[in-house]
């Protein structure tokens, strides 16, 4: 997010005005280039974001966006006032920091544990396999969670039973959503998460595994203190957009997860978003709804930003 | 020589036990996948029963003949490729000419536009005010509303940008310009063939997200004819498997019996079709895993 400075600065200021004008001139054409991406982000990105002003407005689709008269916080109120709101959000920061608990620090570990073993076909095998569901479509990974779980004859089910425990109903006990959830993410993202950490690794100073073996540090004290301090601000980079992105769960894994029997524990911000919006048409209160959750997200990405730059060197801005 | 001669027992039971780690996770995550693999060609009740656990008993190939005798699943494969062919395109198109256009440092305005391009990346106008634009251009239940919302991802045009940045040298571009090649001959006969492994990844990223979505043809399309084949999936997979485990506690006997036979056929359709709509890019995968892994470093180097 930091450009280098334009070479131009040097140079008398009337010579950087007039090189300035020169450069657009002989550049003419990388205007041109950018065009489709600047149409695109302006009609999809920031026309919708024009359009949030209906959160604070009845939205009457014969007036349009503009037309339609205001309400002030209405919409706000009555989402807030509601009995589903502390449910809502205490189901999404629920799913997101348990997530964030067992999800962010796997592949980690992973990642060390890759960077111990020689290269060679096992250690590409493994890798090989552990990316591989990262391409599964949310669909087939929640068909998968469906199938393998079914209670009759689902493979995961059959296996505890074989064990001689009682499987729980997995998909329609509210208790086991989270963990359903959180459980297949890991399983689907672990190996893919890797490779961040990987590169990061590779930067690891070869002299100082060297120094280290000389004073007789064990391969468990090396990882300790040489692997892990060097990855530390891909760590810390990747927990604050992270942290920026809690209250984005993933709600097309979750939308196609949520029945009747799960709901309450399976109902989060943006799939409520989704069903008053889209499928009630209540455009407005779906609006504010959003806008409420879009807000918190940047008030989390700048708070955590702040105290990751107040702690330690490594921040996004 | 000498590393192994230091290697105290300790470290020798910490890489035993890193490589152990490392099977389970192997076994963890392989399981699954040769489970839907050997379930998809064995029979249903050896399935259903458990006696199937690893390798494929009972081979019947009736599965992918349901699968394929399925117009519907036809049909969505089809619409697939061509969203995802078409999307891909548009995708490039759009990202690769920005993305070298915000890669020159002699490009005036570059950081204002870079800026403009990140701040969506923070804030969304979300999901409703985005459903009213692309109802507002006409797009409901069209091919554009699957791809125009999507034409280009802000980190695909920010690793593009880098990748640029590291290896197209300023020499080449500027002696070009002193040969009179203009930046549109420039982009097109020298910096494209020069980066094909980019294009490359941006064309997997993008691909792969195609080929895996589902959310706006739900949310966009009303005719069936045009769903793609995740959608399809979502039928068969996730809608009718919900409504039968429901239906399953309420009846009993004769009926049971009954559905219990429909229920073995679309089992044995659900890992046919896992294993037919995943196997393109599964099975592609791991000959392209090195651009795949080089988008992601490149975007690293960023973060």
């Amino acid at each position: 997010m930091k450009a280098s400075k334009s070479s131009a600065t040097a140079e008398l200021p009337l010579l950087k005005k007039s090189s300035k004008r020169a450069k657009i001139l002989a550049n003419w054409e990388l205007y041109l280039f950018m065009l489709p991406a600047l149409l695109y982000f302006l009609i999809f990105h920031y026309f919708p974001m024009y359009g949030i002003q209906i959160a604070f407005k009845n939205f009457v689709p014969s007036m349009g966006v503009t037309g339609s008269p205001w309400v002030g916080f209405d919409h706000f109120e009555r989402f807030f006032n509601s009995y589903y709101f502390w449910d809502l959000l205490w189901n999404t920061f629920s799913i997101s920091f348990y997530e964030l608990a067992i999800g962010f620090p796997l592949p980690i570990i992973l990642a060390l544990a890759f960077n111990e073993i020689r290269s060679g076909k096992f250690k590409k095998t493994v890798q090989t396999v552990t990316y591989a569901p990262h391409f599964i479509s949310v669909v087939v990974m929640a068909g998968m969670i469906i199938t393998f779980l079914s209670p009759s004859n689902g493979m995961i089910v059959m296996l505890i039973e074989a064990l001689g425990f009682n499987a729980p109903q997995f998909l329609t006990d509210p208790a086991w959503f989270k963990t359903m959830y959180v459980l297949s993410g890991v399983w689907q993202s672990t190996g893919w998460g890797t490779i961040i950490y990987l590169a990061a690794l590779s930067g690891v100073d070869p002299q100082l595994h060297e120094a280290a073996i000389v004073d007789g540090a064990s391969r468990f004290k090396r990882v300790l203190h040489i692997n892990l301090p060097t990855i530390l601000p891909t760590i810390t980079i990747m927990l604050i957009l992270n942290m920026g992105n809690i209250l984005t769960v993933g709600y097309e894994k979750i939308l196609l997860l949520q029945n009747s029997l799960n709901l309450e524990a399976s109902d989060v911000i943006s799939t409520y978003v989704y069903r008053a919006g889209l499928v009630d048409a209540q455009y407005s209160f779906s609006t504010a709804v959003g806008l409420f959750n879009s807000v918190i997200n940047v008030i989390l990405l700048v708070l955590v930003n702040w105290i990751a730059r107040r702690t330690s060197s490594n921040s996004l801005w | 020589m000498v590393k192994s001669m230091q290697e105290s027992k300790g470290d020798k039971m910490f890489l035993l036990g890193t490589y152990v780690y490392l099977c389970m996770a192997l076994v963890v995550v392989l399981y699954p996948l040769i489970y839907i693999l050997s379930a998809s060609i064995s029979s249903p009740q050896a399935v259903n029963s458990g006696q199937m656990w690893l390798f494929p008993k009972d081979i019947t190939w009736a599965g992918y003949e349901l699968v394929f005798n399925n117009p519907k699943i036809w049909n969505g494969y089809l619409n697939t490729i061509i969203y995802t062919v078409v999307g891909t395109l548009l995708n490039l198109a759009v990202t690769l000419p920005a993305a070298y256009a915000l890669s020159r440092s002699d490009f005036v305005g570059r950081n204002w536009f870079m800026g403009f391009i990140l701040l969506t990346m923070f804030f969304s106008g979300g999901l409703v005010p985005t459903y009213l634009v692309v109802k507002n251009l006409g797009l409901i239940d069209t091919m554009g509303a699957l791809i125009l919302p999507v034409a280009a991802s802000v980190w695909n045009i920010v690793v593009a940008r880098t990748f640029f940045q590291s290896t197209i040298p300023k020499e080449l571009q500027e002696a070009a310009h002193i040969d009179g090649c203009t930046n549109i001959k420039l982009f097109w006969k020298i910096v494209l063939p020069l980066s094909a492994p980019i294009i490359a990844v941006m064309a997997l990223f993008y691909g792969v997200g195609h080929w895996n979505s589902y959310f706006s043809s739900l949310i966009y399309l009303n005719s069936e004819s045009k769903y793609p084949l995740q959608m399809v999936l979502r039928q068969i997979l996730v809608l009718q498997e919900m409504s039968a485990e429901m239906n399953g506690a309420g009846v009993s006997g004769e009926v049971a019996q009954a559905m219990n036979s429909k229920a073995e056929t679309a089992s044995l359709i659900k890992y046919g079709v896992i294993v037919v709509s995943t196997l393109p890019i599964i099975a592609v995968y791991p000959f392209l895993q090195r651009y795949f892994v080089q988008g992601v470093m490149i975007g690293s180097v960023k973060g």
